[in-house]
């Protein structure tokens, strides 16, 4: 599913100067992590994943790009600080913000045919020998 | 077989949008705006053209021919609708480049009024000079990645011939600088990435290097992380003075924080930072005392793999 599709699925609106993330926006995204809790979302990769979460502070672009994440979308309508767009825009993460809650952004996706991102079960397979 | 090769130029102008090129500040005339004065208006903003609005919605075009026209017809005193077009053709916003390029094109006009959909109000102009300039800049921004990336000193282990070599990335991390916090750890994975490392291995010290940067923030006064790139490894050393763990067995179980609770609102601060350092790493040491400070040390290594290997991986076996 392209991110373009995504944000007609959550009618999401682009926070993002999609010029500047332009690598990404043609990008597949192949599954979803929804959590606000980013100890969490940083013990999978990202890898190919759209970050569905409340918080919106500038630590969770830092933490989408660290596990490389596709891109960043806001439930509840939630505008970031600036600080967190400018650091957005700074490393090519689109940002999306959705009016939906989080669980119905969640069912929307999944419905669609997105999966959730890898638990994780996934760590165990990074490792290079046992 | 050339003419089915699809150019970069051809793909952009079916993904940009006009709003990503048109003029936003738009030099708009009132439709009661004496013809007389439209000489002054197009010379002063050097433009050929402007469109005709009143309360902000687009009520015609006029043009520099239309002007021309009107000198010939020997300057009657008319305000600008009379001269001017009021069959305007537009475009909106949101629609892909290649229709404001065919739009003008058949149309013979220099300049489209750009409208937003939702509104149909006036949001910008979009001329043949913005969308070569707005193509010219994609390009540009393409270069540059192509470029970086050709800047890459891939595989740059294997041209060294020595019995040892080692590449040292060396990053000071201050405490409860909340703001800056990660920021080694995004240019740590950066730098990784020019070197051509696997972006498997660099998303894993990346991660376990966020993971201890977050962790100087939150609880020291700061401290410095040193990665150290050898042929098959990836070392992480993460140093503070203070104030120390006093159980590391207790803060390496899954759950346990002592974090504040600024650090919990701001989604951190649940216990998984130590366990998902040793989830990232192949070897992990952790020495700490008290009052002294802490010593993190997190190897990470990048084997050759065959490629049977890394299918059977794949495959999630």
């Amino acid at each position: 599913m392209k991110l373009d599709e995504i944000s007609k699925v959550l009618e999401a609106q682009w926070l993002s100067d999609r010029t500047g993330c332009h690598d990404r926006i043609g990008a597949e995204v192949l599954s979803c992590h929804a959590s606000d809790l980013m100890s969490d979302v940083l013990t999978s990769s990202g890898e190919g994943s759209l970050l569905l979460t409340g918080l919106t502070n500038a630590q969770v672009i830092r933490v989408a790009e660290v596990a490389d994440f596709v891109a960043v979308c806001f439930v509840r309508g939630k505008k970031p600080q600036p600080e967190t767009l400018q650091l957005a825009g700074e490393r090519g993460i689109p940002v999306l913000v959705t009016p939906l809650s989080m669980y119905d952004a969640c069912g929307r996706l999944y419905v669609k045919g997105l999966p959730g991102g890898h638990g994780a079960k996934e760590i165990p397979s990074w490792r290079t020998r046992k | 077989m050339a003419d089915k090769e699809v150019t970069k130029t051809q793909e952009m102008i079916y993904e940009l949008r006009v709003r990503e090129v048109m003029t936003r500040k738009v030099i708009a005339v009132a439709s009661a705006t004496p013809m007389g004065e439209l000489r002054g208006i197009l010379r002063d903003n050097r433009i050929s053209g402007t469109p005709v609005v009143d309360d902000g919605n687009l009520v015609g075009i006029v043009s520099i021919e239309d002007f021309i026209n009107w000198m010939s017809d020997g300057r009657p005193g008319c305000p600008v609708a009379d001269r001017m077009t009021r069959q305007v053709r537009t475009i909106y916003d949101d629609e892909p480049l290649v229709q404001a390029v065919n739009k003008l094109e058949r149309s013979g006009f220099g300049r489209l009024p750009v409208l937003e959909r939702e509104t149909c109000r006036l949001v910008g102009v979009i001329t043949k000079g913005d969308i070569i300039g707005g193509l010219l800049k994609h390009l540009e921004v393409d270069y540059l990645n192509a470029e970086r990336r050709g800047a890459r000193s891939s595989h740059i282990f294997e041209d060294i011939i020595a019995d040892r070599s080692l590449l040292r990335l060396e990053y000071q991390v201050r405490g409860a600088d909340f703001s800056r916090a990660g920021s080694s750890a995004s240019g740590l994975k950066t730098s990784l990435g020019r070197l051509g490392i696997d972006p498997q291995i660099t998303r894993r010290v990346a991660i376990a290097a966020y993971e201890a940067e977050m962790n100087l923030v939150v609880f020291t006064e700061g401290g410095r992380i040193r990665a150290e790139v050898e042929p098959g490894l990836i070392r992480l050393v993460v140093e503070d003075s203070g104030p120390g763990i006093p159980d590391v067995e207790q803060a390496m179980e899954p759950g346990f924080s002592t974090a504040p609770d600024w650090v919990r609102e701001l989604g951190f601060g649940a216990g998984m930072g130590l366990p998902n350092i040793q989830k990232c790493s192949d070897r992990m040491r952790l020495d700490s005392t008290v009052g002294k400070g802490t010593r993190l040390e997190v190897e990470v290594l990048m084997e050759h793999r065959d490629d049977a290997e890394r299918l059977s991986e794949g495959t999630g076996a």
